[in-house]
């Protein structure tokens, strides 16, 4: 038998509302974390992971109390522990690496101090060894020159770099048990993928028993041994990674699986009704009941219990699982789009457009001459037909927002023309485009919580277009209002609330419903789905292709996730420090000949599948600002040729397929050369 | 950095340039001249004549607001009508009284504020934190006026402890006044330390809540260890500012306590010169006031510019 | 286009916001404490001149300086006159006059503040150097010199008071139109292609209401501070009319022999500040405001 370094019995975790009801947010939870491996810990916001994965550090955050149970550590109870025996224990025996760097390390203190803190507690080195150590635990997590970094106060680092520096100071202790919460969350794709492999490595190299926290499958995937799948604050689902995922026999799991947009797979992914209960609202029965699609009576009044299946060594909570042993979820059919509606009749056209932030900030004021010649984004052609969606894709700094902002004549564009509907040519200052142009461009932002007026009800939300553009009112106002919320599929008497008594998906709903309430011809969709959970962004996806069908209107769509491009868009745009690398149909960018970019992006991307591995083919560097001549990606380019990328801005070249390319390297032997890695 | 510093200096000048323009043009569109408001009945005739002489009334507006203010660079601020003496003679015991009060409160006040701030935010919402709060609150909305008569009533009066009334004349030496002003910066200090602890709990509170104190106790970082390095440092940097601001609105605090006190400082002054109709020392006051607000907030720019690594290395990532 | 309808709609969901801030912060005890108080003293306000056992300004010689007794409950003061009705009345112009001139500093200090937040660039650095400017200004010389200047009438205290008080809801104002703008709902707004009027008015007014509301009802209580300073310094209210401030300066001077006629206004002063100051701060509780990071200024 293995031996088991943490054990979690019967543990409830909860906060008192207001009005002095016991709420719980873990309900009793049982689980074992063995000896030198990896356990994942998967489920959507507000499923209690993260309460969990603090309560194996004996600590509950501020507000909740531990109701009842215990989290054995070396025989004794975390969580009876005082500050004193903690304190040995934390850092040293079990430690964490939290969910955001940025804000997890102290800002007054430099990087070196900190590490050099953990290592003064949890070890007995002198001075010299210790910074000796630093360099070491620095190196070991890949930093560049480490005796720099040490020097570096937290805000000074990169996002990718704060990561791994709190993997480095939980590393300095030697810990029996390392907890990560969601620890790629927030860094771009290929950072991520970076971080991860680092992760793999230090877990082989070190033998540390890990907890891995996250909402994206795709991640736990790839360092897992197990997996235990949290729902409404009950662990569902435990069992082996590749039993969960190539089986999940929880119908949550299996939802869950198959509204996970793949690469692999073009196509809109399965979508579940609803959204995960709050806590505290739901009394007695399974509480996945509302949102299953194999529910029976029984469900609705006994929760099942948690079951140990012995053939698959999978535990289950449902008193259906039976029904989904033989099912595979790949096998199942993807939603298929319809392409047809697609004319080639261009509806908008961006001619030579670049944009310039110098103007905003003072420092760049100083600085003027520089920031004008190199500009935030710059010469971006695009032709886009009317019924089409078009996506546009990169990192953080890419200028994809940026691009859609100008669209919409909220950013003054420095140089080119955007044209709309016959060659007509947009003004760039919003306050000077008529009533018809405004309405035919409508925006959807990335975050519901900031794009909906918290001080207006749903009615008064969609009111502002119709009556803005349709001078509706009255009676007719309101039953317009009731119909746009039919068209996102919302009942009527969602009118009286007001956006903080709706959950994540409904108000991305109204979001979506605002927008079409101008009878748009294009909408510029900002990240629409990137602050959803996984369930609700492919329902919302759904929403989206079906309202495009139904209306014919083209999208823009704006994305970092490269699964969920592929699975909306027709056309896609990839897009590095504000340039075009590559452009053309969806099916053929995500094959082979692309850009060395699309290349690292596409390997970066994570599969929820332990069999596929990421491919890291370039550093994770961050640029400030794009380089002044010559190719943009030149910087970070696995297939960099010397100064003529340097130097020369690279040519477009267009392939068989017909997706075009701008780089140096002929587009023939490109396609040799990444069919052959 | 530099271009900061540099930057904050020349809007604190600015500022100071926009105070002189609003007190010359108050005093200009407000009924009356200096010499009419300063005579009052008697206005006319040869003492009305000998007044705009020696205030150079009677030249034109702008042409006085030049002469005046390059003689205020040059530390002169002109002539006093009630006490037939040049500002700058009235003006400097009366100057070195106040600031004997308002540092002897503030050296007081600040450290007890950071302690009391410190202690009811780590307890908080326990008995430390309610007790202290409660009466926080009270010294905090009693108006100085009303503590400083309390204090007289009670210290004074009943118990007979210390002097009410500070009976010394305006040349006083620091050792004479010390017995006489324990009062006054008690009564001062009660309502500014009151302030600033507050404000010192509600900044350790919200950097206790932050991710990084989380993550200082997860690993493994001894209680008092974290409240100092991590805790304090980043709470205590956006206190400065307001601090600063506490302590230039003290200012107004001081008029009222110095009259309530018979105090001989810079506050009495603002009341006798006032009650005078004396214009050329209000305004003179008005100057030097402001410069106090001005200077007060622009140490504390700079300190906190000094002290946040974010700023520090502004010139390293640019 | 605005419709009845929907007006209507919006006025029964003020009413109900009302209501339900009150609820909040009642439940709490220091918030029920503050509206207590405060409710006492609105009363006492309106109802004093009816409930008051002498005339407040009649002097009798004979009864000078009595201590308190079953006739005169609170005593009387230096020129015989009947403390308790004097403390109780000794609030209704302080009440009023602040009342009014927070309303004042409330709409000058918030519509400046929105505009600045708005503007933005230039315009908006040039009118927040000249407010600065004003705020270095201790506001007791600047309310000194007017008041000495143009009288204490309450013609003039109102906007004076409004003025100097207002200053500081500026700075909150323009705080809470800088966070407000930066938000997606605002973009969407402006992408949209409402006028800007619209736009302040649907969009952001609805969202910085609350801060500039709680700034208003914490000036209050600093307004009704500094008033009676002036007043205690000589500079408010004229005599006879009764003013716990102009009160306790009177009897301050004899309060070795005669404690009573300074401690009775000084309870009726300090309970209705600190009764404004609880409610206050109830209230930015009540609507999630953070109120103990604000300066004083």
């Amino acid at each position: 038998m293995e031996e088991i370094i943490q054990k979690v019995k019967n543990l409830s975790v909860g906060f008192k509302s207001q009005k002095g009801h016991e709420i719980s947010i873990l309900k009793n939870i049982t689980t074992d974390i063995k000896k030198g491996e990896t356990v994942g810990i998967v489920g959507e916001s507000g499923s209690g992971k993260s309460t969990l994965a603090l309560a194996m550090m004996g600590y509950v955050k501020q507000g909740l109390y531990k109701m009842e149970g215990e989290c054995i550590f070396n025989s004794s109870n975390l969580l009876n522990m005082n500050n004193r025996e903690l304190e040995k224990i934390r850092g040293r025996k079990i430690a964490m690496i939290p969910q955001n760097a940025g804000q997890s390390l102290t800002p007054n203190l430099k990087i070196g101090y900190q590490i050099d803190e953990a290592l003064k507690l949890h070890t007995s080195l002198n001075k010299n060894d210790r910074d000796k150590k630093i360099s070491e635990l620095l190196n070991k997590v890949r930093l560049p020159s480490p005796e720099t970094i040490a020097l570096r106060y937290p805000h000074e680092l990169s996002g990718g770099q704060q990561q791994r520096v709190a993997v480095g100071m939980a590393l300095a202790g030697n810990p029996d048990l390392l907890l990560l919460d969601e620890p790629t969350t927030g860094l771009d794709v290929t950072t991520q993928a970076h971080v991860l492999e680092l992760l793999n490595f230090i877990a082989k190299d070190t033998g540390t028993s890990m907890v891995y926290v996250s909402h994206d499958l795709g991640a736990i995937a790839q360092v897992s041994d197990r997996i235990i799948v949290m729902y409404s604050g009950e662990i569902v689902l435990e069992g082996p990674t590749r039993d969960i995922l190539q089986q999940p026999i929880h119908p949550y799991t299996y939802g869950l699986l198959k509204s996970i947009p793949k690469l692999s797979l073009a196509g809109l992914p399965d979508s579940m009704p609803g959204s995960q209960p709050q806590p505290g609202t739901k009394k007695k029965g399974c509480s996945f009941y509302d949102r299953c699609n194999l529910a029976e009576d029984k469900c609705k009044k006994n929760s099942p219990d948690l079951e140990y299946i012995n053939e698959l060594k999978t535990s289950v909570r449902c008193f259906n699982y039976k029904k989904l042993i033989k099912q595979k979820s790949e096998n199942q059919s993807n939603i298929k789009r319809n392409e047809k509606n697609i004319k080639v009749n261009e509806i908008l056209n961006l001619t030579d457009v670049s944009i310039s932030y110098a103007k905003q900030k003072l420092l760049d004021q100083i600085f003027n001459k520089i920031t004008d010649t190199n500009p935030t984004v710059k010469d971006i052609n695009i032709d886009i037909n009317k019924g089409e969606t078009i996506a546009l894709v990169g990192e953080s700094g890419s200028g994809k927002s940026t691009i859609l902002k100008s669209i919409a004549g909220l950013l003054r564009t420095k140089e080119g023309k955007i044209k709309f509907d016959k060659d007509r040519v947009l003004s760039n200052d919003v306050k000077k485009r008529n009533s018809s142009d405004l309405r035919a461009i409508q925006l959807i932002f990335q975050n519901p919580d900031e794009s909906l007026n918290p001080n207006h009800t749903v009615e008064e939300i969609l009111a502002q277009p119709l009556k803005l553009y349709f001078g509706l009112s009255g009676e007719e106002l309101k039953q317009n209002i009731i119909e746009l919320l039919e068209k996102v599929r919302l009942g009527k008497f969602y009118m009286s609330r007001y956006p903080r008594q709706l959950s994540g998906g409904e108000k991305q709903r109204v979001a979506v419903a605002r927008a079409f309430a101008a009878k748009p011809d294009i909408i510029l969709c900002d990240e629409v789905t990137s602050a959803l959970d996984v369930s609700v962004q492919a329902a919302v996806l759904n929403l989206l292709q079906k309202l495009k069908e139904d209306f014919g209107t083209t999208y823009i769509f704006v994305s970092h996730d490269l699964a969920v491009v592929r699975a909306i868009s027709d056309r896609v745009a990839v897009l590095y420090q504000g340039r075009l690398c590559e452009i053309g149909p969806s099916k053929n960018v995500y094959k082979f000949p692309s850009h060395p970019y699309t290349e690292v992006l596409l390997g970066a991307v994570l599969e929820p599948d332990p069999d596929i591995k990421p491919k890291l083919v370039a550093e994770d560097i961050v640029e400030d600002k794009p380089p002044e001549k010559g190719c943009c990606f030149q910087g970070r380019c696995p297939r960099f040729l010397g100064d003529q990328c340097k130097n020369e801005t690279p040519p477009w070249q267009i392939g068989d397929n017909g997706n075009a390319i701008r780089c140096h390297i002929n587009i023939k032997d490109l396609e040799k050369k990444q069919n052959g890695n | 950095m530099f271009f900061l510093i540099i930057k904050r200096i020349l809007l604190g000048l600015i500022t100071l340039i926009i105070v002189s323009l609003i007190t010359f043009v108050g005093t200009e569109v407000l009924p009356g001249d200096a010499c009419t408001t300063y005579l009052e009945r008697e206005a006319y005739g040869a003492a009305l004549e000998a007044c705009y002489k020696r205030l150079g009334l009677d030249i034109p507006a702008h042409e006085r607001y030049l002469s005046w203010a390059f003689s205020v660079i040059q530390g002169d601020f002109g002539y006093s009508l009630s006490g037939q003496m040049p500002i700058n003679e009235v003006l400097g015991p009366r100057v070195k009284n106040s600031m004997v009060l308002a540092s002897a409160a503030i050296i007081i006040g600040i450290p007890i504020a950071l302690i009391l701030g410190i202690i009811t935010a780590l307890w908080r919402d326990k008995l430390p934190d309610i007790t202290i709060s409660t009466v926080t609150i009270f010294a905090m909305t009693i108006p100085e006026f009303i503590s400083a008569t309390l204090l007289i009533l009670i210290v004074a009066i009943w118990l007979e402890w210390l002097p009410g009334i500070v009976i010394v004349p305006t040349d006083v030496t620091i050792t004479e006044l010390l017995p006489n002003i324990i009062l006054p910066v008690i009564a001062i200090a009660m309502i500014m330390t009151a302030h600033m602890a507050r404000m010192v709990r509600s900044s350790v509170i919200q950097v206790m809540a932050s991710d990084y104190v989380q993550m200082a106790i997860l690993k493994g970082v001894p209680y008092w260890k974290m409240v100092f390095k991590h805790v304090l440092p980043n709470a205590l940097l956006p206190a400065i500012n307001v601090v600063a601001l506490t302590i230039a609105w003290l200012l107004g605090g001081v008029v009222v306590t110095e009259v309530v006190f018979n105090y001989p400082g810079l506050g009495r002054l603002v009341i006798e010169s006032i009650s005078n109709r004396d214009l050329p020392t209000v305004q003179a006051l008005a100057i030097i006031l402001a410069s106090i607000y001005v200077s007060i907030n622009l140490i504390a720019d700079l300190l906190t510019l000094m002290l946040n690594p974010r700023l520090k290395t502004l010139q390293i990532r640019k | 286009m605005e419709t009845k309808k929907s007006s209507e709609f919006k006025k029964k969901s003020i009413f109900y916001k009302i209501s339900e801030v009150l609820v909040t912060m009642a439940s709490k005890p220091s918030g029920f404490i503050g509206l207590s108080i405060l409710f006492f003293h609105i009363l006492l306000a309106f109802s004093s001149p009816y409930l008051a056992p002498y005339d407040f300004k009649a002097i009798d010689p004979s009864l000078m300086l009595q201590a308190p007794s079953s006739e005169y409950w609170f005593g009387t003061d230096s020129l015989g006159r009947d403390v308790f009705t004097r403390t109780i009345m000794g609030g209704r112009t302080a009440l009023t006059i602040t009342f009014f001139g927070s309303l004042i500093a409330l709409l000058w200090g918030g519509l400046l503040g929105i505009f600045c937040g708005l503007v933005g660039g230039k315009v908006d650095d040039v009118v927040m150097r000249i407010v600065d400017a004003f705020l270095s200004i201790p506001w007791i010389l600047a309310m000194l010199l007017i008041v000495s200047l143009l009288g204490t009438s309450t013609e003039v205290l109102i906007p004076a008071l409004g003025f100097f008080y207002g200053k500081g809801i500026v700075r909150v104002a323009r705080a809470a139109t800088h966070d407000v703008i930066a938000k997606d709902f605002i973009v969407s707004a402006r992408a949209r292609g409402h006028s800007n009027l619209s736009i302040i008015w649907n969009e952001i007014i609805p969202n910085v209401r609350d801060a500039i509301l709680v700034e208003g009802a914490m000036r209050w209580s600093w307004m009704l501070l500094g008033f009676s300073s002036l007043s205690f310094l000589g500079f408010g209210v004229s005599p006879p009319t009764p003013d716990w401030g102009l009160m306790i300066s009177n009897a301050r001077g004899l309060m070795s022999f005669a404690y009573w006629a300074v401690i009775a206004p000084i309870v009726g002063l300090s309970s209705l500040i600190i009764g404004i100051n609880l409610t206050a701060d109830a209230f930015a509780k009540a609507l999630g405001i953070d109120r103990s990071t604000k300066a004083p200024v």
